[in-house]
């Protein structure tokens, strides 16, 4: 059976290497700061005991006043998971850093999240609409657009 | 005298049947070996994510079947965990062993049309494609019986299933079960030791173990590279703990794995209906749920093992009577994240059956 790992233990064990870079846990989810996801993606898949090997799911949320992008994340060796979330201000300009150098499923689901959402992920090697054509208006998922 | 060459663009696809809908591979060619590959897609894409907003969580149902419309009752299903675990109810134990029912039949279904469709674009003209619609046909008959449909079945309700079998049910799925072993038999005799097929499929199209995990492939090609995960035994829902079954699993990540894979799952399937049917509760197949469910604030990642792999549902609700947000991870879309790692430096033609082996539908690719 998947056990389902606490954000609030799994935050304990990043604050040593990512001090400031972690807020608003609960038993739920891990909150990280959107500008070290990628270092602490990178964290959670390498070291021993959390081991979260595998991407199982990326998108995001529109909240008007921000978006949360939300990874699923599945330890395949251990079978655990654990909620990835970062926030972001605002509806302008929203970009943070890509995990496809950590897991390589990320690579569709962000420009999937880029093309629905208007987020951009810096350091994606192809980061362009999925779904929609080039010069397609606006972002479809985003609440304000019908 | 050099002879000049140089490398050439070709789309195959949006229009192509071998790629099983509506999908383009941006394939760069030297020669006929393929240099680079891009998936392009989204010419069937419908906005679904974006009509769950704007329907109730029990209209949303029949927009499911429209996804992957091979396997529609496992994605009313996937949604209707979904929901359920959402807004904490549960299904009584009549419906969850039907619900089993018709995943696993859904299963055999897909995999028969997986591997049908593959022989096909292999170069085994329809034969092979038509012997796997003589047995998909019962099942499809099955399903039509039970919900009057045979292709989107729209059967499965948040806490429970539309209505209950009807009597004749029963005794055509238990001779649809005592049949089917000896078909896959007869069926993979002619094609496991068939010179043809092992020399185009062994070692073509491989995905290394860590690749696939890395890449999150899920179902048949996931296990095709060795790695034994199935969410029906690693995370079980429904009553998937008290059924008796094996997961296949392959050795090289090639082709030929994959296709050994989905042969098997059909036998295990088979094996799971039986024990299924044996075990069935009598009692009501719906629980007393309103017809606006109105689920509390909060979020639910549900996934299950749909036959093309894991399929989930990530919804959040503000307590409305629609889904805040209802994303879909396709396992389709995903598995194909890799599509270019297996195929680059292989031939033109191992393409075609590298992407027929993934077994995509383009419904769920764009949703």
């Amino acid at each position: 059976m998947t056990t389902a790992l606490s954000g609030r233990d799994v935050a304990q064990r990043l604050s040593d290497q990512f001090p400031n870079m972690v807020n608003l846990c609960d038993g739920s989810c891990l909150w990280v700061k959107p500008e070290a996801v990628a270092e602490v993606a990178k964290f959670l898949r390498d070291t021993p005991g959390l081991d979260f090997d595998y991407l199982a799911s990326l998108t995001a949320v529109d909240f008007w006043d921000h978006f949360d992008v939300v990874y699923h994340l599945a330890s395949l060796q251990r079978n655990h998971t654990l909620v990835l979330r970062c926030q972001l201000p605002g509806r302008q300009n929203l970009a943070l850093p890509s995990v496809v150098d950590v897991w390589r499923g990320a690579d569709l689901q962000e420009r999937e999240a880029y093309d629905m959402f208007g987020i951009q992920f810096t350091g994606h090697p192809n980061m362009k609409r999925l779904l929609t054509w080039e010069g397609f208006p606006g972002h479809p998922l985003r609440k304000d657009w019908l | 005298m050099a002879l000049r060459t140089e490398p050439i663009v070709v789309n195959m696809g949006p229009q192509h049947p071998a790629t099983h809908g509506v999908f383009r591979m941006r394939v760069t060619l030297d020669g006929e070996v393929i240099t680079d590959l891009e998936p392009v897609m989204g010419y069937l894409h419908r906005g679904v994510e974006k009509l769950a907003e704007a329907r109730t969580y029990t209209q949303f149902i029949p927009l499911t079947d429209r996804m992957d419309y091979l396997s529609s009752m496992s994605n009313n299903l996937a949604y209707v965990l979904a929901v359920e675990k959402l807004a904490g109810v549960e299904a009584p134990p009549r419906a969850q062993y039907l619900r089993v029912i018709m995943a696993e039949m859904m299963r055999i279904s897909n995999h028969l049309m997986a591997v049908g469709t593959f022989l096909d674009d292999m170069g085994a003209f329809h034969t092979p494609l038509l012997y796997m619609f003589r047995e998909r046909e019962k099942l499809l008959d099955l399903f039509e019986m039970v919900c009057g449909q045979r292709l989107t079945y729209n059967y499965m309700r948040i806490g429970g299933l539309s209505h209950d079998i009807p009597p004749e049910f029963l005794p055509a799925l238990k001779k649809f079960v005592r049949d089917m072993p000896g078909f896959v038999d007869e069926y993979d005799q002619l094609i496991r030791e068939n010179e043809i097929v092992l020399a185009r499929t062994r070692g073509v199209g491989v995905l290394p173990r860590a690749l696939a995990i890395n890449a999150s492939a899920s179902g048949p090609v996931l296990r095709g590279s060795g790695v034994k995960w199935d969410l029906r035994k690693t995370d079980p829902y429904l009553v998937y703990d008290k059924l008796e079954f094996d997961v296949p699993t392959g050795a090289v990540g090639d082709i030929y794995d994959r296709y050994r894979v989905r042969i098997e799952e059909m036998r295990q399937s088979v094996r799971i209906l039986e024990q299924a049917i044996e075990r069935l509760p009598p009692g009501e197949v719906r629980s007393d749920v309103p017809h606006l469910v109105h689920p509390p604030r909060g979020e639910v990642y549900g996934h299950i093992e749909a036959p093309k792999g894991e399929l989930g549902f990530y919804l959040v609700s503000d307590t409305g009577i629609a889904p805040y947000r209802c994303h879909i991870r396709p396992p389709s879309l995903i598995n194909l994240t890799a599509l270019r790692d297996m195929v680059l430096g292989m031939k033109i033609a191992d393409a075609i059956i590298t992407l027929g082996s993934i077994d995509i539908v383009l419904g769920e690719v764009d949703r």
